[in-house]
């Protein structure tokens, strides 16, 4: 007998007294073959969230297993793509239906009509293992796609097939199991989206994921391997800041999550990641990126999907040795997701209506960042960049306190300093990286040997700042002591000068550490140079009027990337404005 | 001929079950004849076997267990599209209450509609000019935006929304495209009237689209109303190449309809009372915006909303700002001084703006001018604040300068009245006021762009002559 619906409730169905499927399976619902996925089952009842609107549907139409798990078809192909929570062509869609997406479409994530280039690394007779290469082909101009044997097999080859242009779903080589099976291996490999692949051994983390924004890497990296959130209210700039981190870090590939935001927004980063050229390698960004895009109002269930196709994508990539760095923005409309749902199946709500397993779910997904070493050897990494939306700018709420557990490097955006137009608006109050003692050795051994003693400098003035402004709130500060008046101005010039950093300026967007490293300097020197002669009773507004505060805040856009060695006449500059001064 | 079944089996709220009944599919419209002749409409929320929940638009009173014929009718909720809708006036449900009869349909659209593939939008770029300085100099409104204004009771959202529908079409390239949707929803009888003259004053009433619930009408029609008003918005704009500019009132008053039925079905309330689902409900309204691939027309929003005792974190304007590309806030304080529009330009702001203004497009400085301003007004805001605390007097000159720069900034820049600026009058005047402050504040410009465009002297006079414009 086969399965029917028995009933609907928005995008959840149930099969009354069956036992064919199996939890967490996919399913196709009704005549449309919408897709879903098993969520629980009883023996009267079992629950399906569909990924698709449910409008139309009826009750008594069948319900087809799949017989898999939810899973992602990865090959090449995917970069430069853009897929829908579940991994579905948005192009493909769009040449089939338009512009507007309809419900009960199935169409292949990878082209199987493409040809790729392959080159095949492996003759016959070699024993080879999950992980093994057995294949490459270039994906782009910037990517080597690296066709990998699925983790869970092993064999020897027995048959190779020449190089030459194939399509991901023709066989590559055949491998003969211990079972004496014969298997075909092509480019593409299915992996249940929700299970983390395996990987030989998880390694520290000590290298710092460079992004060129000067608040993150000198005040608050974040490590390969790491994860991090980014919480805000609306309008603190977190997607600006997912962008930037998305365009200038210096990972391999980046994976962008558009999880129940703006359709927009993603228009955005398609268009200009075509646009944009990479500084390193002189490639548009969009060839090393893939795009997931379930925005706001796409399927709900889609939704809470879409971070898990992101993840699986990431770690795919991961095992060929590139190092990932996945943008999901934003988390919280992803728990939203998963709070929907689980109110639709009628759960005992914890927290604002959050399911209790809000924060396991939450660990879950965090726990897929890593540095590891891969089953076939290499060092390699996924790091997690999390976008929070806390309702009403609150970081008590649930989402934002169980991420916080669960992410060791924290940037806190701010609305008041959104609202005066300090970008990025990172609190550096309120944001803190516990990376910092595990990427110090890198930073003294590729930088400076001082870079953490003039970071811990920086952050001990904006400290000293915060407490200053207390006691100005209440006085003014006309009546402080010259000497905290200057650290006032010092802490203005690294708040004005050093943090805020503008995303739309061509030299400014992207700053490499050199830089970083000599303008925070600059801004120390000209302090410790101010000290003296504010011992001899000289007024910070005579330093001031010299104009050399004004100097300092423009270098971001004065000195240029390629010009890094002209900051050094700034020390000059500096001792001749202090000169001046009597 | 359809089956009709007689009776109801359950009767909650706005809610009615059926029992026995064969073939019913997910959403599907429902007709109900009364025992008086009249019928109701209604819509499949939830089906079980063979039982079936709907909801009944205008409510279940009168309506008893056994008085009633129900009739399924075999499709979702659509709207009978046309271009003839334009200078119609429909209840929130899409019927005609004009007493011009029925509209001859073109085509009939699931008022649902659909997601837009993200591949298929146009990224929004071209700047509408409304003519008001606190939007387009600081907080452009771009064609293809949803761009709320975030009011409260009492302040003139309505003026500024009609102010605003009238100076946008004088910009328009092409008078034959421009059009707009108006959907009422729970709103006074006077504010729906208000809105009625202002678009037959400016001889726009032919081109408007009118759905009105007002707050005395049923709330499940509240529900519909923004998905019929962007139903006919998409079908005009998409099919008809017009440029549609949307305006929803008030969306405050949409939520707690959605909030009423929610509660009355029993669901798991949110924050506030409000259903978990409040964003993604939102957010299939608020992403009916946009311009897509293969039509050259646009669907531009303006949703008003009033926040609850002007409260920003209230949910309603709280998850709007999350969906919506950025947001016009009024402020009470500058109201009560009689500043109009009363603009709180440090909590607005236009997420579309930075790609649709500069070069080509409105003028080159003009990103770096509302930077600037920004930077400056924030800084006033500082020394008003410490000025509470420790006087005015005791204030270092600078402060006291950002103090002549805020009222001058609030009472020219922003309080222009009804008039008319353009782009041009708006930076020049944004220069001239900037022009007024010592050339050390200026942190945000190129020296470049300082040098080019700093003239206290000259700046004075085009402060002077807008104040005695204004006046």
């Amino acid at each position: 007998m086969s399965d029917t619906i028995y009933s609907i409730n928005g995008p959840v169905v149930t099969v009354a007294n069956t036992r064919s499927f199996s939890m967490m399976e996919m399913v196709f619902v009704g005549e449309k073959e919408l897709m879903g996925e098993v969520i629980s089952m009883t023996d009267e009842k079992t629950v399906i969230q569909v990924y698709e609107s449910t409008t139309g549907l009826k009750v008594g139409e069948p319900v087809k297993g799949s017989g898999t798990l939810l899973s992602a078809q990865l090959g090449p192909g995917m970069l430069r793509n853009i897929f829908d929570g579940i991994e579905r062509p948005l192009r493909e869609i769009e040449a089939k239906q338009g512009a507007f997406i309809q419900a009960g479409e199935h169409i292949d994530a990878l082209d199987g009509e493409k040809k790729w280039d392959v080159t095949v690394t492996v003759k016959v007779g070699d024993m080879v293992e999950g992980g093994t290469v057995f294949a490459t082909t270039p994906e782009t101009s910037l990517i080597v796609h690296k066709c990998m044997v699925p983790p869970n097999i092993k064999g020897k080859v027995i048959r190779v097939a020449d190089d030459g242009a194939y399509s991901v779903n023709a066989s590559i080589i055949t491998i003969e199991d211990d079972d004496g099976q014969h298997i075909d291996l092509t480019m593409a490999q299915r992996w249940p989206i929700r299970a983390p692949r395996p990987v030989k051994q998880r390694k520290a983390l000590s290298i710092p994921l460079i992004t060129g924004q000067r608040v993150v890497d000198t005040l608050f990296p974040i490590a390969k391997g790491g994860a991090a959130a980014i919480p805000g209210g609306f309008g603190a700039g977190k997607t600006m800041m997912q962008h930037q981190l998305a365009k200038w870090c210096d990972a391999d590939i980046i994976v962008y999550v558009g999880c129940g935001e703006r359709g927009n927004e993603m228009t955005q980063v398609l268009e200009e990641f075509s646009e944009l050229i990479d500084p390193k390698s002189g490639k548009p960004l969009l060839d090393r990126t893939v795009l997931i895009a379930n925005t706001s109002n796409m399927p709900v269930a889609a939704r809470e999907a879409s971070i898990y196709t992101g993840v699986a994508i990431a770690e795919y990539y991961r095992d060929m040795g590139y190092h990932v760095a996945m943008m999901a923005d934003s988390t919280s409309r992803w728990a939203e997701a998963l709070r929907e749902i689980s109110g639709r199946l009628e759960e005992m709500p914890a927290e604002e209506g959050f399911p209790a397993y809000l924060p396991s779910r939450i660990a879950q997904f965090y726990e897929r960042a890593g540095y590891v070493e891969t089953l076939n050897g290499n060092e390699a990494s996924v790091t997690l960049i999390g976008a929070v939306s806390p309702a009403g700018g609150d970081f008590s709420e649930p989402v934002t306190q169980n991420t916080k557990r669960f992410v060791r490097c924290f940037w806190a955006l701010d609305k008041s300093l959104a609202y005066a137009r300090h970008y990025p608006s990172v609190n550096w109050n309120q944001s803190y990286s516990e990376y910092k003692d595990d990427l110090n050795r890198w930073f003294r051994k590729n930088v400076a040997a001082d870079f953490i003693s003039v970071r811990d400098t920086l952050s001990r003035i904006l400290h000293e700042e915060n407490e200053l402004n207390e006691i100005v709130k209440l006085i003014g500060a006309d009546v402080l002591p010259e000497d905290q008046k200057l650290t006032l101005e010092i802490a203005k010039l690294i708040r004005v000068g050093f943090l805020q950093q503008n995303a739309f300026h061509a030299e400014d967007t992207y700053v490499p550490l050199e830089k970083q490293y000599k303008m925070a300097k600059l801004i120390l020197y000209l302090q410790n140079q101010c000290k003296p002669l504010i011992a001899k009773h000289i007024p910070v507004s005579l330093i001031a009027a010299t104009g050399i505060f004004d100097k300092l805040v423009k270098i971001k856009y004065e000195i240029k990337n390629s010009e890094i060695a002209k900051l050094d006449d700034y020390n000059r500059l500096i001792d001749e404005a202090l000169a001046s001064v009597h | 001929m359809s089956v009709q079944y007689l009776g109801l089996n359950e009767l909650n709220g706005s809610l009615v079950a059926l029992d026995h009944v064969q073939g019913i599919s997910n959403e599907e419209m429902v007709s109900i004849e009364c025992k008086d002749g009249t019928t109701r409409n209604g819509r499949v929320v939830y089906l079980e076997a063979d039982k079936a929940m709907v909801q009944v638009f205008e409510g279940s009173s009168g309506l008893s267990l056994t008085n009633t014929k129900t009739r399924f009718l075999g499709h979702p909720m659509e709207l009978a599209c046309s271009k003839e809708m334009l200078g119609r006036t429909f209840n929130g449900a899409g019927r005609p209450i004009d007493g011009a009869g029925e509209v001859y349909a073109d085509k009939f659209l699931d008022i649902n509609g659909s997601p837009i593939n993200p591949v298929s939008r146009r990224y929004p770029r071209n700047c509408i000019t409304t003519g008001i300085s606190a939007i387009d100099g600081l907080n452009s409104l771009i064609r293809g935006q949803k761009l709320p204004i975030f009011s409260g009771s009492g302040l003139p959202h309505d003026k500024l929304a009609a102010q605003i529908v009238r100076q946008a079409k004088l910009a328009g390239d092409d008078e034959q495209a421009f059009g707009v949707v108006f959907g009422a929803m729970g709103v006074k009888h006077d504010v729906a009237e208000y809105f009625k003259r202002s678009f037959e004053e400016t001889g726009v009433m032919e081109r408007v689209v009118m759905f009105v619930n007002l707050a005395n009408d049923p709330i499940i029609e509240r529900t519909l109303t923004p998905l019929c008003a962007l139903t006919a918005a998409e079908y005009l704009a998409f099919e008809h190449n017009m440029h549609i500019l949307v305006i929803l009132t008030d969306m405050t008053s949409y939520c707690e309809a959605l909030r009423e039925f929610s509660s009355s079905k029993g669901e798991i309330p949110g924050r506030k009372g409000y259903p978990g689902y409040l964003y993604s409900n939102l957010a299939t309204i608020y992403e009916r915006a946009g311009m897509i691939e293969g039509a050259s027309g646009s669907v531009t929003q303006i949703p008003i909303l009033t926040m609850p005792n002007d409260d920003i974190t209230h949910p309603v304007p709280d998850l709007t700002g999350y969906i919506t590309e950025g947001q016009i806030v009024l402020d009470r304080s500058l109201d009560a001084n009689g500043i109009y529009p009363p603009i709180g330009v440090l909590s607005s702001l236009s997420r579309l703006m930075k790609d649709g203004i500069g070069e080509g497009l409105t003028r080159k400085d003009h990103q770096d001018v509302a930077n600037q301003l920004f930077a400056c007004y924030a800084a006033v805001q500082d020394a008003r604040s410490l000025a509470s605390v420790i006087g005015e007097d005791e204030l270092s000159d600078m402060d006291k300068q950002y103090l002549k720069f805020g009222d001058l900034f609030e009472h020219v820049f922003i309080g222009q009245g009804f008039k008319r600026r353009s782009i041009n009058q708006t930076l020049n005047l944004g220069w001239a006021l900037l022009s007024q402050l010592p050339i050390e504040a200026l942190d945000r410009l190129d020296p470049a762009l300082i040098k080019e465009n700093y003239h206290p002297t000259q700046g004075k006079r085009i402060i002077e002559l807008e104040e005695n414009g204004g006046q």
